[in-house]
């Protein structure tokens, strides 16, 4: 039997979740030998070069470009894992949603900013290389179908062990309480 | 006929982005860019909170190096708590933040090293793309994918035991710590089973000094080389010119070596940085005030700090460090692929301070917090992994965040990294007909070389991944190339 397929990528998040997958640590090596790698952030397969088996997602999404690649992840990958606060429900990029429309974090950031003292033209970043901001930052489950959710800023790395382990072996998930944090 | 290269996303550096080349008609590079693709806003939805929440809040930009940010809005909160400019805390409440500092140093260090770039030394940079990479390393060369896997642990082990957690941690609050060491974390970190002891991983770092001293005899065409050019350098050192990652003054250097920063204190900052904001990226451009906009670029991180210190204060760091400077005459280094070197040397300069901390008792008893006069404002600097990390924080009367500004390390690389891009663009393209694989993974090591966390750098809303796009002078697009192909 072939070797379950893995891709892996970070949307709308900080690289937290990932940095928890590799705390794994000496496991890393065990998941090396259990699973083949696809396109993911930390080899060089930029679009997916064939059918995955899990597809896990850090971060929500904030941009067009996010939606894209959310959306290319559940057409090429049977089981849509998403691990951290920011995929499952936004996350701290979300905190924009409450209380800080688009216009005033891009005025804040270019206009308004104590280091920005020569912008005399008033540029606010606007060019077709640069993908459209959406009007506030969505969980990935409300873009598309997810299966799984591990919760965590960042999910525990025995955690995400556990689980990716299950699923791999087709075992059932052994999440004891103590792996299972939110923060 | 005129093309257009668009590489996304870039992989293998942390976060996302972009990069798109202009070939003219005969083939040569006309214009490149890095764009970074992603905004947040953290800078406006902060405002309004709690200004203790800060050190947790912001951290989130980036779970990379959480740890830079964790401590540069911690030491920023410390001026706001009246807890002096760096130098006001208990000896406890600075040795546990600077170890926690150094951990998180050495891992993010060996991350990037081993896990993100060697497959480019070990492979080549046209390389098979199904092995350059972490997995390929594993595969290929085992005993050095333990040793990464394990020296990663460790400063992990060190940012657990002093901020609680290894990713996004809650150690270092407004005038201080909230815990101490004990005396388990000290005899697991100081003495663990072999190979999680420290002595194990200075010999280590040694050994990855000497790889990579050994690559470079062998490959000095492409080390000394590839993407070089001359700039300014800016960093922290400490009063008396020794390396401090932690605390220090303002110094920068032009590329002849002559101050163009004078050991200045970076609660003014805004006296001698600016930032330049184009159209095409969401990333700032800084330079110094001094200089101007188009000659005022600096470069920051690990080959920034060899060029601005005059010594490291660690016996094993110092000798490399002489090694470093005597490659070049004492004459500031613009090799980009020394800042690899560089790195390597920060590894041992690391690992050397976390003994010495490890040996000493102030960690594990004293007072943890000073608390003084309240004031509305402070500004909290850092020497992260990837270069000088600025936070400046405004709190009105109800203890709220009036106003947030922060400078990442890899905003302070803009410039220097769409330099390198256009050298690494020039030097592999002009003139090619058909643009390979192997090409476009050259511009990717120029960026690489910078370790660049688009994850920080995108804290304006942000993203950075590396797809080619070929476009004639018009700006019609001839040809679209994935790195993979």
């Amino acid at each position: 039997m072939s070797k379950p397929i893995i891709a892996t990528t970070s949307l709308a998040g900080c690289f937290g979740c990932h940095m928890s997958l590799l705390d794994i640590d000496e496991r890393i090596l065990d998941l090396i030998e259990l699973v083949e790698f696809n396109k993911s952030p930390i080899d060089d397969i930029k679009t997916f070069t064939k059918q995955c088996d899990i597809g896990i997602i850090e971060g929500g999404c904030c941009n067009s470009e996010n939606v894209h690649v959310l959306k290319d992840f559940r057409k090429n990958c049977k089981t849509l894992v998403v691990i951290g606060e920011c995929a499952i429900m936004g996350g701290l990029p979300a905190m924009r949603n409450n209380n800080a429309p688009i216009s005033e974090c891009l005025e804040e950031a270019y206009l308004n900013c104590v280091s920005v003292q020569a912008n005399e033209e008033k540029i606010i970043p606007n060019d077709e290389e640069l993908p459209m901001i959406l009007d506030r930052v969505y969980p990935c489950h409300e873009i598309v179908k997810i299966d799984y959710f591990l919760p965590g800023c960042a999910p525990r790395a025995d955690l995400i062990w556990n689980a990716l382990v299950a699923l791999v072996t087709g075992n059932e998930m052994d999440l004891p309480y103590e792996v299972i944090k939110f923060d | 006929m005129s093309k257009k290269i668009t590489i996304e996303p870039v992989t293998r550096v942390e976060g996302h982005g972009k990069v798109t080349i202009h070939l003219d008609d005969n083939n040569q590079v006309e214009q490149s860019r890095l764009h970074i693709v992603e905004f947040r806003g953290f800078e406006r939805f902060v405002q309004g909170r709690p200004y203790w929440e800060a050190p947790v809040l912001v951290q989130r930009l980036c779970g990379i190096c959480p740890v830079s940010h964790h401590l540069a809005a911690a030491k920023a909160l410390d001026v706001i708590v009246g807890a002096g400019t760096g130098d006001g805390l208990t000896p406890t409440g600075d040795k546990m933040r600077r170890l926690m500092h150094y951990g998180q140093m050495f891992q993010s260090h060996v991350l990037h090293f081993f896990h993100l770039a060697s497959p480019d030394l070990l492979f080549g940079i046209d390389g098979d793309p199904a092995l350059r990479n972490v997995v390929g390393i594993a595969i290929k060369h085992k005993e050095l994918a333990v040793q990464a896997v394990m020296m990663r642990k460790y400063g992990q082990e060190i940012i657990k035991a002093t901020a609680g957690k290894k990713i996004h941690g809650t150690g270092a609050i407004p005038g201080g710590i909230n815990k101490h060491l004990t005396q388990a974390e000290k005899d697991y970190l100081l003495n663990g089973d072999d190979p999680m002891n420290i002595d194990k991983m200075i010999d280590w770092s040694l050994g990855a000094l000497e790889f990579f001293k050994g690559y470079h005899a062998q490959n000095k065409d492409l080390i000394d080389k590839f993407a070089a050019f001359p700039s300014s350098h800016v960093s922290l050192v400490r009063k008396d010119g020794a390396m401090d990652l932690y605390h220090g003054v303002l110094r920068g250097v032009d590329s002849e070596g002559n101050k163009v920063l004078n050991d200045v204190d970076y609660q003014d900052y805004l006296q001698y940085i600016d930032e330049e904001v184009k159209s095409w990226s969401y990333m700032k451009f800084p330079y110094l005030r001094s200089i101007g906009k188009k000659d005022g670029w600096y470069r920051v991180g690990p080959l920034a700090r060899m060029n601005t210190c005059d010594f490291i204060p660690s016996p094993l760091a110092q000798k490399e460090f002489e090694i470093f400077q005597a490659y070049t005459n004492g004459k500031p280094n613009g090799m980009s692929m020394h800042m690899h070197w560089a790195r390597l040397i920060e590894i041992l300069h690391s690992a050397e301070m976390m003994k010495e901390l490890l040996n000493d008792p102030d960690l594990m008893s004293g007072e943890l917090t000073v608390t003084g006069t309240k004031g509305r404002e402070g500004v909290g600097l850092l020497e992260a992994p990837r270069g000088t990390l600025f936070h400046h924080y405004r709190i009105n009367n109800d203890d709220q965040i009036e106003m947030a500004n922060l400078i990442v390390s890899t905003t302070n690389n803009n410039t220097p990294m769409n330099t390198a891009v256009n050298l690494a663009a020039k030097q592999f393209m002009n003139g090619q007909t058909e643009i390979t694989e192997g090409m476009m993974n050259a511009v990717e090591v120029a960026i690489r070389a910078y370790d660049p966390c688009l994850s920080c750098a995108t804290h304006a809303l942000g993203k950075m991944p590396l797809e080619a796009i070929i476009l004639d002078a018009n700006g019609k697009e001839l040809d679209r190339k994935l790195k993979n192909g």
